[in-house]
């Protein structure tokens, strides 16, 4: 389960960032200060409940932030490389092979009036440059891996006309297509059937395995965590509580909000009665220490 | 879509076609005016005018009228031309294609210019570009097609521009007799280029003047449309995979953007063949509209009755065409 350590440097790095919406009056703060490394072929887990900054730090990784979020401060490398601030059209050159995304909801993610077919192997002729014939029969490929019958019939579908998994499957077929180095995974189970749910975490798994890519999985499900992941960075208010690997994390926790996260969350062994919510005095306590963070760095300038 | 889809519509349209005949014929009747008045000379005494009367079956009673009317529309037969003597469907027919092929280059122009202002403004999104596109959209539409025709009129003869026709719709010194009244492409397909370069600039001001304002209507919506589809999940995916600007916008949002469009291009486009009333009659293009205006100065009943029918089997071909359009654009109705 846990990841070998890093021979080389991290494929991403995420150093200090600060990360605040515009807003008429004053900025509001989504991100305070966030720091995590991820290792080559590591799966990474971010948890937070909702409104934790867990989604912003996967859209400011891919460059894909609101256009009224701004980066205050700090910096995301990419395999060594600071792409942060990167210009349009080298950032649009990293994406496909460099990076790539698992959405969350599946039922919106895919164009509706492309077919499916078109729509995997676009990436393939932009970033491997691979002619129609060529980038048609690595189409096929790729739904055969992610598990799709007849693959042939499917290419020439409409995403209306497959269901949520049979999508997310496609989707999956789109991040893993230019081999990249990183993917983002944005609550990929979420929106789907519990019965579903389990084969395609298994499908991003395998997939992770078979191409040693790294992941930032973006999650509220400890469970899910617990799962798929080798290192688990906890977030709340925009800023991580605490990082280690995923064993330590669920057995030992060393911040009472971890504690109370897996209170809150289900499992096989615990009937779902004895389920605690976080409790409301140490989101209370959480909240004051971020405001208490806010006001010492505007103090600072 | 389906054949019993179109059937459908198209049975729907005899009630539509009714109505119409119905409201134009008691409508004729109501206004005041006499077509034999207009008719006679100076000289003519009462028993010529009632043998015109008789003739033209003027002479019934206005039930009568009507059941005759209709009688003979059943049948196909939309009467004699009281101004010009020859039968009105052949006098329209022969100036419908003129009509056609004006609209369809205007829709072209209408629907080249808007689009491109749409993309543009959305490509520009939030930036002067956008404001730009806006604002001309803005000053286009606040001009009616005539006022534009007569701009055009205006710009051209105070500015001597000697190569672009006001008038008519080929050049006198062209030798191109049609077999069909559709010169544009009848002209290109027999590689009559001559021929097919001056009907094209004959057709050019008054397809502009009827296209700027539709233009500017296209130009609104699809670009709120395509704005509206870029704050979709798929273009997150499209921006996540490198796609250029450009082709996000031009390729992923533009399709999902095209179906409200559509509709309300088509709403507008019966403004459009409607517009060609006053439009033709400026510029002295020969085509039903221009023909309109002469009938209704002549109180010709019968090429009212037969211009109006024509005009609203154009509208109610035009409704059905977006129809059709929205099952080739929209995937997910196609099957249904």
């Amino acid at each position: 389960m846990t990841a070998t350590p890093p021979a080389v440097g991290p494929t991403l790095s995420v150093r200090d960032l600060h990360l605040a919406i515009a807003g008429r009056r004053r900025d509001t703060p989504i991100l305070r200060g966030v720091s995590l490394d991820i290792a080559p072929g590591e799966v990474h887990g971010l948890v937070g409940e909702s409104g934790a900054g867990k989604t912003m730090i996967g859209k400011a990784v891919l460059g894909i932030q609101p256009s009224r979020a701004r980066i205050a401060a700090g910096s995301v490398l990419f395999d060594g490389r600071d792409i942060t601030h990167l210009p349009e059209r080298e950032r649009r050159r990293l994406m496909g092979r460099g990076m790539g995304l698992i959405p969350q909801d599946p039922m919106t993610s895919l164009n509706p009036a492309h077919r499916i077919g078109a729509q995997i192997a676009d990436v393939l002729r932009l970033h491997l440059g691979l002619d129609r014939a060529a980038a048609g029969a690595r189409t096929l490929e790729l739904l055969n891996e992610v598990h799709i019958r007849a693959p042939e019939r499917v290419v020439r579908q409409y995403p209306h006309e497959l269901s949520g998994g049979m999508r997310q499957r496609v989707s999956i077929a789109i991040a893993f297509a230019c081999r990249p180095k990183l993917i983002v995974a944005d609550e990929p189970t979420t929106a789907l059937d519990v019965t579903v749910q389990r084969q395609v975490l298994a499908l991003i798994k395998r997939m992770q395995a078979q191409e040693d890519a790294s992941i930032l999985f973006v999650t509220h499900d400890l469970g899910v965590v617990a799962k798929i992941c080798d290192r688990v960075t906890v977030l709340h208010g925009g800023r991580v509580l605490e990082t280690g690997a995923t064993r330590r994390i669920v057995e030992a926790p060393g911040h009472d909000y971890t504690r109370a996260l897996i209170a809150a969350t289900p499992r096989h062994d615990r009937p779902g009665g004895l389920l605690r919510p976080v409790p409301e005095a140490l989101t209370a306590r959480l909240d004051a220490e971020a405001l208490a963070y806010d006001a010492a760095r505007g103090s600072h300038g | 879509m389906s054949w019993t889809f179109l059937l459908r519509r198209l049975l729907l349209a005899i009630p539509t076609l009714f109505g119409v005949a119905v409201i134009v014929f008691v409508l004729l009747r109501v206004v005041p005016g006499d077509p034999i008045a207009m008719l006679i000379g100076p000289g003519a005494t009462e028993a010529d005018i009632a043998e015109l009367r008789r003739l033209y079956g003027l002479d019934e009673s206005i039930a009568l009228q009507f059941v005759y009317y209709l009688r003979d529309l059943a049948g196909g037969d939309f009467g004699t031309s009281i101004s010009m003597r020859q039968d009105v469907m052949e006098l329209v027919l022969g100036r419908l294609p003129v009509t056609i092929e004006l609209c369809l280059v205007a829709m072209l122009v209408a629907v080249g210019l808007g689009g491109a202002m749409a993309l543009a403004g959305a490509y520009w999104r939030g930036r002067s570009g956008e404001a730009a596109v806006d604002g001309a959209a803005g000053f286009i539409l606040a001009i009616p097609d005539f006022l534009w025709a007569l701009l055009f009129i205006l710009f051209v003869v105070v500015f001597a521009l000697d190569g672009l026709p006001i008038s008519g719709r080929i050049g006198h010194d062209v030798a191109f007799r049609g077999a069909t009244g559709f010169l544009l492409v009848e002209s290109l397909l027999r590689l009559r280029l001559d021929a097919f370069g001056s009907v094209l600039l004959h057709t050019i001001l008054p397809a502009l003047a009827l296209a700027l304002p539709l233009a500017a209507i296209v130009a609104r919506v699809l670009k709120t449309s395509i704005n509206e589809a870029m704050t979709q999940d798929y273009i997150l995916m499209a921006r996540v995979k490198g796609f250029s600007r450009a082709r996000i916008v031009g390729r992923e949002a533009l399709r999902n953007a095209l179906v409200p469009t559509v509709t309300l291009t088509g709403v507008q486009f019966t403004f459009l063949v409607g517009g060609t009333v006053l439009v033709e009659k400026i510029f002295s293009y020969p085509g039903i509209g221009n023909m309109a205006i002469d009938a209704v100065i002549n109180r010709d009943l019968p090429l009212i009755q037969g211009l109006v029918l024509t005009f609203a089997v154009l509208f109610i071909a035009v409704n059905l065409l977006v129809d059709v359009s929205y099952a080739l654009l929209n995937p997910r109705m196609r099957h249904g």
